[in-house]
C-alpha cells in the first residue's frame, strides 16, 4: 500500500474507534457533534458538487426541506417507513430541481441572477411550510412521531447515538465517493468547461443544458437524503433550521471555507464552522446572548477575507508549492489554484 | 367572499408599500449596479441606521428631521467602511466570496444587534393624520414616505446624469475596464458608489422607522425582497427597480389579503422566478 492509503486507513479507523473511547459523561455531546459534521460536511460536499463549477446556489435549504419535511410528513401521517419516505424525499427535490433547474439553463439564468433564483426558491420552500400549518406546524416545526422500541429499525429511529454517529459516516462516505466520481469523469472536463465560457462550450458540442441540470438534480438529491438523516436525529423538523437563509448561506460557508475544489475542504470548512459555534456556544453559554453569533460572523468576514482559497485549498496549495521540486502529482490543490486565478 | 373595498384597500398599501421597497432598493441598485457585488447585508445596514434614529429620538430627545440627517450621515460612514474593509481587499475574489464576505457581515450585524438591545421590537410612535379616502384609511406616514422616495429617486436620477462624479459612476457600470484605460480611479468611484449607496440606506432607515418597529432580524425580513426587485427591474435601472417594486408589492398586499400573507409572498416569489425566465434582463430591458 502507498502512504496515502496507509494514512486514510488510519484515519478511517480513528474515526471509527471514537465511540469505543472512554470519555465518561462527555461521550453523548462529543458523539453529537461528530454526527452534526458528518451529516453537515456531506450536504456540504452536495453543494459543491455544484458550486465548483460556478453554479452558486443560495437555495440548497429548499432541498434540505424538502427532504426533511417529505419524509417526516410521510412517517406522522401515513405510518410510512423513512426508508421508503427517504426516496420520495429525495424524489420530490430531484423534481424540483428539474422544474427550477431545466428552464434556468436553458434560457441561460446564470451569475448574479442564478444565485438570487435559487434565493427566491429558498423562500418559496420555507413560506410554503410556515403557509400550510395545518399539518406542518408552521413556525413551530414538527416532532417526529416516535416509533416503539421493537419498530426502531423500521422507523429510522435509534435511541443509541452510535447507530446515527456510523449512519452519519457512511452517508459522508458516499458522498465522498460520488464526488471522487464526479471528479474523475468527463463530465467534470465539460461543466469546467461550461463554467468558464458556456457559448464556447457549447459550440465544441457539449449540452450545457443537459449536463449542468446532472449535476443539479445530483446535488438536490444527496441535499435531500442529507435532510432526512438529520431530521430522523435530530427528530425535528422547522422552517428556519432547514430552509432559511441562514442554513443556505452556513452551508455554502463551510463549503467555500474548507475549499470547495477539493474531495475533503467541505469537511474541513464544516468541521470549523460547527467546532467554532460550538465553542463560541458553550463559551457564552446563556450569557451575554448573541455574543457568540457575533463573533461567529466575525471570524467568516475575516476567514474568507484573508483564505480565499479556502483552508483546505490554501494548505493543498502551500504543500504543492513546497512539492514543486519534485514531479508534479497532479493534485487538486493545484487545478484548485488555475480556476482561481483565471 | 370578500368585499371589494378591502380588495381596493389593499390595493392601496401595496402602492404604499412600493415606495418603502423602492426607497431600500434605491441603494442597493446603485451599488449591485456599479460594483456588480451583491451586498447581501445592505437591509441589515438600513436596520443599524433605524437603531440609530430611534435610539437619537427616544433617548436623546433629538427632533425626527435631525436625527434622520444623523442616519444619513452614519449611512455613508458605514457605505465607506464596508467597502474599505471588506469589499476592497476581496475585490479580485469570485464572486461568491464577495457574496459570502457580506454574508458574514450579515450574521455579524443581526447578532450583534440582538446582543446589544436583545430581540425587542422598538417603533417610535408618530402621531399623523389618517387619511380617509372613501372608507378607506391610508396613514399619512406611509404617503410622506412615498413622497420623499420619489423624491430622493428624482436627486439619485440628477447626481447620476447632471454631475461628473455621476457620470463616472455610470460609466464604471457599463465597461469597467475601459474606465481604467481612460485614466480614471476606478477605487476612489467605488467609495463614492459605496458611500452615495450608504446614504440612501440612512434616507430609508429614517422613513421606515417612523413605520415598522425595528429588530435585529428586520434586514432578514426585508433583504431578500429588495434583492429580487433590484434584479426584476434591471440592475442599476432605476425606473425597473420601481416597476418592480409595485407589482411584487401589489402581489403581495393582495394576494396577501385574498390568500394568506405568507402565501402572498409565495405567489410573489414564484412570480418573480417565473419573470426571470422570460425576462432574465429585467421587465424594462429591451430584448437583444
Amino acid at each position: 500500500m502507498t502512504p496515502p492509503r496507509v494514512l486514510t486507513a488510519l484515519l478511517l479507523l480513528v474515526i471509527a474507534a471514537v465511540p469505543l473511547v472512554p470519555m465518561g459523561g462527555m461521550r453523548q455531546y462529543v458523539l453529537h457533534v461528530l454526527v452534526q459534521i458528518f451529516i453537515w460536511s456531506f450536504i456540504a460536499g452536495a453543494w459543491s458538487l455544484m458550486g465548483r463549477f460556478r453554479l452558486v446556489s443560495l437555495g440548497h435549504g429548499a432541498f434540505l426541506g424538502i427532504g426533511a419535511y417529505t419524509a417526516t410528513l410521510l412517517w406522522n401521517f401515513f405510518g410510512l417507513t423513512p426508508w421508503v419516505g427517504g426516496l420520495a424525499a429525495v424524489a420530490a427535490a430531484v423534481a424540483v430541481a428539474f422544474v427550477i433547474g431545466y428552464p434556468c439553463y436553458r434560457l441561460r439564468v446564470v451569475g448574479h441572477y442564478f444565485v438570487l433564483v435559487t434565493l427566491a426558491v429558498g423562500e418559496v420552500v420555507r413560506l410554503l411550510i410556515i403557509a400550510e400549518r395545518g399539518w406542518t406546524g408552521g413556525s413551530l416545526g414538527l416532532t417526529l412521531r416516535p416509533a416503539p422500541a421493537q419498530a426502531s429499525l423500521l422507523a429510522m429511529q435509534f435511541a443509541d447515538k452510535r447507530v446515527f454517529y456510523y449512519a452519519s459516516i457512511a452517508l459522508w462516505l458516499g458522498g465522498l465517493y460520488i464526488w471522487r466520481r464526479l471528479d474523475r469523469s468527463m463530465a467534470r472536463s465539460a461543466l469546467e468547461a461550461i463554467g468558464e465560457d458556456e457559448t464556447a462550450a457549447a459550440s465544441v458540442g457539449i449540452d450545457v443544458t443537459r449536463f449542468k441540470l446532472g449535476v443539479t438534480a445530483l446535488s438536490a438529491a444527496l441535499t435531500a437524503a442529507g435532510g432526512v438523516l438529520y431530521a430522523q436525529y435530530i427528530t425535528y423538523v422547522s422552517p428556519e433550521t432547514l430552509s432559511g437563509i441562514g442554513v443556505s448561506l452556513r452551508i455554502v460557508f463551510a463549503a467555500v471555507l474548507g475549499g470547495m475544489y477539493s474531495l475533503l475542504g467541505p469537511t474541513v470548512g464544516t468541521a470549523l464552522t460547527i467546532a467554532l459555534s460550538e465553542y463560541l456556544r458553550v463559551t457564552f453559554g446563556i450569557r451575554l446572548i448573541g455574543m457568540a453569533e457575533t463573533i461567529y460572523g466575525l471570524a467568516l468576514i475575516l476567514f474568507i477575507i484573508f483564505l480565499p482559497a479556502g483552508v483546505y485549498g490554501g494548505l493543498s496549495e502551500w504543500m504543492l508549492r513546497r512539492a514543486s521540486a519534485r514531479p508534479p502529482g497532479g493534485s487538486v490543490g493545484g487545478r484548485a489554484q488555475q480556476s482561481l486565478t483565471k | 367572499m370578500i368585499s371589494p373595498i378591502f380588495l381596493v384597500e389593499a390595493a392601496l398599501n401595496g402602492v404604499l408599500l412600493a415606495g418603502v421597497l423602492a426607497l431600500l432598493a434605491l441603494g442597493l441598485n446603485l451599488i449591485f449596479g456599479v460594483l456588480d457585488i451583491v451586498w447581501i447585508a445592505y437591509v441589515d445596514l438600513v436596520a443599524v441606521c433605524m437603531y440609530a434614529v430611534y435610539f437619537l429620538v427616544t433617548a436623546y430627545g433629538w427632533p425626527l428631521v435631525a436625527a434622520g440627517v444623523a442616519a444619513v450621515g452614519l449611512g455613508v460612514l458605514l457605505g465607506i467602511a464596508v467597502h474599505i474593509l471588506i469589499i476592497s481587499p476581496i475585490i479580485t475574489s469570485p464572486p461568491v466570496n464577495q457574496l459570502l464576505a457580506t454574508g458574514g457581515l450579515l450574521f455579524f450585524i443581526q447578532s450583534f444587534l440582538t446582543f446589544l438591545w436583545t430581540t425587542d421590537h422598538r417603533s417610535i410612535r408618530l402621531n399623523l393624520p389618517i387619511i380617509e379616502v372613501g372608507g378607506m384609511f391610508v396613514p399619512f406616514t406611509r404617503l410622506l414616505a412615498f413622497g420623499i422616495a420619489i423624491l430622493a429617486v428624482l436627486g439619485l436620477y440628477l447626481f447620476l446624469t447632471r454631475t461628473y462624479m455621476g457620470t463616472a459612476i455610470r460609466a464604471v457600470s457599463q465597461d469597467r475596464e475601459a474606465m481604467r484605460l481612460m485614466g480614471a480611479d476606478p477605487q476612489r468611484v467605488y467609495v463614492v458608489t459605496s458611500a452615495v449607496g450608504g446614504a440612501m440606506a440612512g434616507v430609508a432607515a429614517a422613513l421606515l422607522i417612523i413605520q415598522y418597529p425595528v429588530h435585529p432580524y428586520f434586514g432578514a425580513a426585508f433583504g431578500p425582497l429588495t434583492f429580487m426587485i433590484c434584479v426584476l427591474g434591471g440592475l442599476g435601472n432605476m425606473v425597473g427597480a420601481f416597476v418592480a417594486s409595485f407589482i411584487l408589492s401589489e402581489v403581495i398586499s393582495v394576494g396577501g389579503v385574498m390568500l394568506s400573507t405568507e402565501m402572498g409572498y409565495v405567489v410573489a416569489f414564484v412570480l418573480f422566478i417565473a419573470l426571470m425566465f422570460v425576462r432574465p434582463g429585467g421587465i424594462l430591458a429591451r430584448r437583444e
